[in-house]
């Protein structure tokens, strides 16, 4: 039995390791040392440049807006997202079984579609004489507030958050409210009894008892938002406009490689983003690290 | 009286049914969100049925009368019938190579002990940390000098490399839990490791698999970003590509019926799917979240 041991452990391990070593490990290993060089693609032709791309990047005004656009979204888009989608979550908590299950199915619809599809779609939607969001507008007498949401440097960004938090609320609804009925019973009767109001039961039993599910949400919508990237290059203008309102990393990134060809330049950002990236977890996950609560 | 009211005002829904006093405003909330996330999508599919002239002149009407034609000409003459064909061969080789690969390892890992295990794991699992767009550039390189670029083998190896560390670290902590004795029957009747693993582990591993696959297929259906760098060749292109490629090129920008007809059916057959089996597809979408 011992040879047949090996060589089944062989065959199962080795195919996939190989194409992770080949087409995951290898990249994200080339990447940090590209960044260290001015290559252009032409093969063997990187130069050493030590720290100059990073040099280059703190001056570079576009990458600079792509930096703070991301930094906008991954404030606003994780918090108003969990916000929403605790509040439904909660809400669905106290209605029938019937009618939640209807509302989970169509709550969930975005999480399906691809960010392509729903950023063809709202960018249809935006659009300033035909789209839904005008004509509805006019239609209800406030054509006062119609804009040409993607062409005005105020709204554009906005209009990419708006876009990002109806892609992702869904699934934050269903995440939270399997946590939510997993909290017993009794703990929301014993609330009750003891004259919590509504907003009590939800800041001192609900919240502190999916506390776990939230830090993962804020996680995984950070990461989200540090990307952005089909949304933005498919719905805005330029993409990225207008004049770099909504400019993001990702990109940037893009654009360098695969339009300019500067290969060496474009890694400096990646291994920027995923400084980023790295930041962003561990902060989420040690914030959490203080007390667990143990349900009896 | 007084005793009831007493009894009654520190609670805001009393239990008892008679007195029960429904409070609105969920109901309302939940409503709300629900013609927020519909409404735009029913908007797509009801446009894809008008004619260009109604689409511009009274975007809230419904269709005088259903433009099939629509439909025909974003499958045939915008290629969306080709970029969906094209996905479907992609994703679905991908899958089963993932599902196959990804089931292997995390089986050998979680039920075989041998120097380097540990290590093995994080190597995969380290992975799902990584930005894809840091590799983005070597990557790149990497299948244009396999001679890969633009191919269907190159997209399937790709997806594949990039699913299979959820899928491990995912399917590891089930094997772990499967019972041993059942495995170690199969052993004293005779039975080799791959059949052990084939025959035994995996169909008792079933509820596990098909939340990873159905969360893989989402995730490989919906992919942008790899496709864009990877496959150029635009007889080659994914739905998610095409159509991107179609709302941005110049040629299509006033076809407005072909694109929303393109659009409703890039869309409408995951929605349907996902209605037949939502329960299922709920539990593997979020699986990974609640682990």
């Amino acid at each position: 039995m011992k040879h047949g041991r090996w060589r089944f452990l062989l065959g199962a391990l080795v195919p996939a390791l190989v194409l992770h070593v080949v087409f995951v490990l290898s990249p994200y290993a080339q990447a940090f040392w590209l960044s260290l060089t001015d290559w252009t693609g032409v093969a063997g032709e990187a130069r050493f440049v030590g720290a100059d791309n990073y040099v280059r990047l703190g001056g570079d005004s576009l990458f600079l807006d792509a930096v703070r656009n991301n930094a906008l979204l991954l404030i606003v888009v994780p918090l108003v997202t969990i916000a929403i989608g605790l509040f439904l979550a909660s809400m669905l908590r106290t209605s029938s079984a019937r009618i939640g299950q209807g509302y989970r199915i169509v709550f969930f619809f975005p999480q399906l579609l691809s960010l392509v599809v729903i950023a063809v779609l709202w960018g249809f939607v935006y659009n300033p004489n035909t789209g839904l969001l005008n004509s509805g507008l006019r239609a209800v007498g406030l054509g006062g507030l119609a804009h040409s949401w993607l062409a005005e440097p105020a709204f554009a960004l906005v209009a990419v958050m708006a876009v990002l938090v109806w892609s992702s609320v869904g699934f934050y609804v269903v995440l939270f409210s399997a946590a939510i009925e997993g909290i017993p019973r009794e703990l929301f009767e014993a609330a009750l009894l003891d004259g919590a109001g509504k907003w009590a039961t939800f800041s001192r039993v609900t919240l502190p008892l999916v506390r776990e599910s939230v830090q993962v949400a804020f996680v995984y919508l950070g990461i989200a938002a540090l990307d952005a990237f089909a949304v933005v290059q498919v719905m805005t203008v330029g993409p990225g406009g207008p004049d770099g309102a909504t400019e993001v990393i990702g990109l940037s990134l893009y654009r360098t490689a695969f339009t300019y060809g500067k290969f060496g330049y474009a890694s400096a950002m990646g291994v920027a983003l995923f400084f980023a990236t790295l930041t962003l977890a561990v902060l989420a996950l040690r914030s959490g690290r203080r007390e667990r609560l143990e349900l009896a | 009286m007084t005793l009831l009211q007493t009894r009654r005002t520190p609670v805001e829904a009393p239990p008892s049914p008679a007195t029960k006093r429904t409070n609105p405003l969920p109901g309302i909330a939940m409503f709300c969100w629900a013609v927020v996330t519909a409404l735009p999508l029913l908007w797509a599919v009801i446009s894809s049925f008008k004619t260009d002239d109604e689409i511009l002149n009274s975007p809230w009407s419904l269709p005088a009368s259903p433009q099939w034609d629509n439909w025909a000409r974003a499958w045939t003459a915008a290629s969306i019938g080709r970029y969906f064909l094209n996905s479907l061969i992609v994703v679905g080789a991908a899958l089963v190579l993932t599902m196959l690969l990804g089931s292997l390892v995390a089986y050998a890992l979680a039920r075989y002990e041998f120097r380097g295990n540990r290590l093995i794991y994080y190597v995969f699992v380290a992975a799902m940390f990584f930005p894809v767009f840091l590799a983005l550039v070597p990557l790149f390189f990497v299948v244009q000098q396999l001679g890969l670029l633009g191919t269907y083998a190159g997209l399937i190896l790709v997806y594949t490399a990039y699913a299979v560390p959820f899928t491990v670290f995912f399917l590891h902590s089930f094997f772990r839990t499967l019972p041993s004795e059942i495995a170690e029957a199969a052993f004293l009747d005779g039975c080799s490791h791959g059949a052990v693993f084939f025959r035994v582990m995996l169909p008792l591993a079933r509820p596990g698999l098909v939340a990873v696959g159905i969360f893989n297929f989402l995730g490989l259906w919906n992919q942008y970003l790899l496709p864009l760098v990877l496959n150029p060749d635009p007889d080659r292109y994914v739905l998610a590509q095409g159509l991107a490629a179609l709302s941005v090129s110049q040629g299509y920008r006033s076809d407005w019926s072909g694109l929303f007809a393109g659009l409703t059916i890039a869309m409408l057959p995951v929605l349907v799917a996902y209605v037949a089996f939502q329960r299922h597809i709920r539990a593997g979408m979020t699986a990974g979240a609640v682990k």
